[in-house]
């Protein structure tokens, strides 16, 4: 469990913003987040997100502050995040990976918190790539040991609930928390 | 394969005069599951080739291989035994116009707008659509390189997914799909990354509206990551009571889990929320409901002028009214077809010529005549 930065709850909202030109983590809790002013709302506009993530006035140097949001550039295509940020569209699958750090709180807090992907995924088109020097066939047995045991934890918990047994929910639905959140041996 | 290059040429030869049920969208049959208030499910998914960028970035050489390798691999699969290829960019307006009507491409696809400040209609893309049921249609170039769609009557979204997973695994036997383990597949907009699947059902909610609980219900939606929107999609107002209710989470629950929240916990909820608005109206105001559809019914019958705005909505009291029985003999199938007919470009290619807007009103109030006059009594 990651803690609030300002109390001992468990952390639920997790936010980056650039400031004069450096990148701040905060990681808060339900209730600061709500007096700090972090938005908590899940599935806000894309275009919303964005406003909020990018623009956080920063008054030492705002100019700066967004020069180096706007030069965080795509070696594929050449897309910036501005480019993003202007359009809500990404230019190709390599967008991903040159602009992960600043896309991934984006993505966070598009899909209510979720991190990783869990489902199916194209066998044929990953047999011959590789990801960070592993073959992805290997990594593929991980993402489908996490979705299994992500929907067995699925049902158990409909059945914790219909039977009012509210703390061996509350249990598992930390499981699958973690679970969706951690993205196992993938991150 | 059939794949004429005359674009929508099977409604060309629509039998207007006669029978209109033999050129109706299969996926509006309305027999089914919840079908008092579930008109259809839809399950769409977004795909991007590897190696190209996606279209919005993409060089307009590059947007036109793309296109060349999914047609090649669409009608390559072996989908079904009739395969309608349209290329869009080749297309008449009035023809893209009937396709965003009868739900088979997006409005965004029939202008040819890759993102919000590019593209136009000369931009190289095009659709698959499955014939004669117009079950599945795939997108190329939308603001992904591939939208593969699959519609059914009433409330069927497993069945949806099933064929759509399908159509997807014959489109990647011979496609690298853009994949990241930890993003899942890869699309223009985050919004979409992971499974990159859609659950939509289209839901016609009188009873809700009328009670005043329909914003309740939509405020209930957004808590829950869901999107409501009209029968046209993306910012479209719920003319006729009817809203398109979709899942916006796609990262980190996995197809089967959002199919089994949409089609176990969230649908089987609103459904039941609009049938108690209807019982409650039926027992407490029945007179009103009945007086509202035969009014409807009457006005349908009986002008020579009618708007779709208003067409809509006295086809939505006309459905209430044939669901819950206070309309004897009139089949809700029929209604629902209806509502696909008396669109702007539906009605030209019904008349065969062009209309402006005075005469398609004057058109749509014959059809609606002529169709509907029969219940009278
Ligand atoms: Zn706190
Ligand atoms: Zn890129």
């Amino acid at each position: 469990m990651m803690k609030c930065d300002l109390c001992d709850n468990e952390a639920t909202t997790h936010e980056v913003v650039i400031r004069g030109g450096k990148k701040l983590e905060r990681h808060l809790c339900e209730v600061c987040a709500k007096q700090h002013g972090v938005d908590t709302r899940p599935n806000v506009p894309i275009h919303e997100l964005l406003k909020n993530f990018v623009l956080t006035p920063a008054p030492v140097a705002p100019a700066r502050a967004l020069e180096s949001a706007r030069t965080l550039k795509c070696e594929t295509c050449g897309t910036t995040f501005g480019d993003f940020k202007a359009n809500s569209l990404l230019g190709c699958a390599g967008c991903y990976a040159s602009m992960e750090a600043s896309l991934g709180p984006v993505v966070e807090r598009a899909h209510e918190g979720a991190t990783h992907h869990v489902g199916k995924v194209p066998r044929r088109a990953l047999a011959h790539s590789r990801q960070g020097g592993r073959p992805m066939e290997a990594l593929l047995g991980s993402i489908r040991e996490r979705e299994e045991r992500l929907n067995l934890l699925r049902k158990q918990l409909d059945e914790a609930v219909r039977n009012e047994q509210f703390e061996r929910a509350a249990r598992l639905r930390d499981e699958m928390r973690a679970l969706e959140g951690s993205g196992g041996s993938l991150a | 394969m059939n794949a004429p290059s005359e674009p929508g040429e099977p409604k060309r030869t629509t039998p207007l005069q006669g029978d209109l049920h033999r050129s109706r969208a299969g996926w509006l049959r309305g027999d089914g599951r919840l079908s008092d208030v579930v008109l259809s499910s839809r399950v769409r998914l977004a795909r991007n080739i590897a190696g190209f960028a996606f279209p919005n970035r993409a060089g307009r050489a590059d947007r036109a291989r793309v296109l060349e390798l999914a047609k090649a691999r669409i009608l390559g699969a072996g989908f079904t035994e009739r395969l309608l290829w349209v290329d869009l960019h080749h297309a008449a307006a009035i023809d893209r116009t009937l396709l965003v009507e009868r739900h088979l491409i997006s409005k965004q696809h029939a202008k040819g707008k890759l993102g919000p400040s590019s593209g136009g209609p000369d931009e190289p893309r095009g659709v698959a659509i499955a014939l004669p049921e117009e079950s599945m249609s795939i997108m190329v170039n939308e603001e992904d390189h591939l939208r593969v769609q699959v519609m059914r009557p009433a409330f069927d979204l497993a069945e949806a997914y099933h064929a759509a997973d399908a159509a997807d695994d014959r489109l990647e036997e011979a496609l690298d799909i853009a994949f990241s383990p930890r993003f899942g597949y890869l699309t223009a907009c985050p919004t979409n990354v992971g499974t990159g699947a859609r659950f939509s059902v289209m839901l016609h909610l009188p009873g809700l509206k009328l009670t005043g609980e329909i914003d309740k219900v939509k405020r209930a939606a957004g808590d829950m990551s869901l999107a409501v929107r009209g029968f046209y999609g993306e910012g479209s107002e719920a003319v006729g009571d009817l809203y398109q209710l979709s899942n916006q989470t796609t990262l980190g629950k996995s197809e089967g889990v959002l199919l089994h929240e949409m089609e176990q916990e969230i649908v089987p909820r609103v459904v039941e929320y609009e049938r108690i608005a209807r019982r409650q109206l039926l027992e407490r105001r029945a007179e009103i409901l009945a007086d509202q559809a035969f009014r409807a019914l009457g006005t349908v019958t009986h002008a020579r002028i009618l708007s779709s705005d208003e067409s809509m909505d006295c086809l939505s009291r006309i459905r209430l009214g044939a669901v819950l029985g206070l309309l004897p003999g009139l089949d809700q199938q029929h209604v629902n077809q209806l509502m696909l007919f008396i669109q702007p470009a539906h009605l030209q290619r019904l008349a065969g010529r062009e209309m402006n807007q005075a005469e398609r009103r004057v058109a749509r109030a014959d059809v609606l005549r002529r169709e509907l006059s029969g219940y009278c009594r």
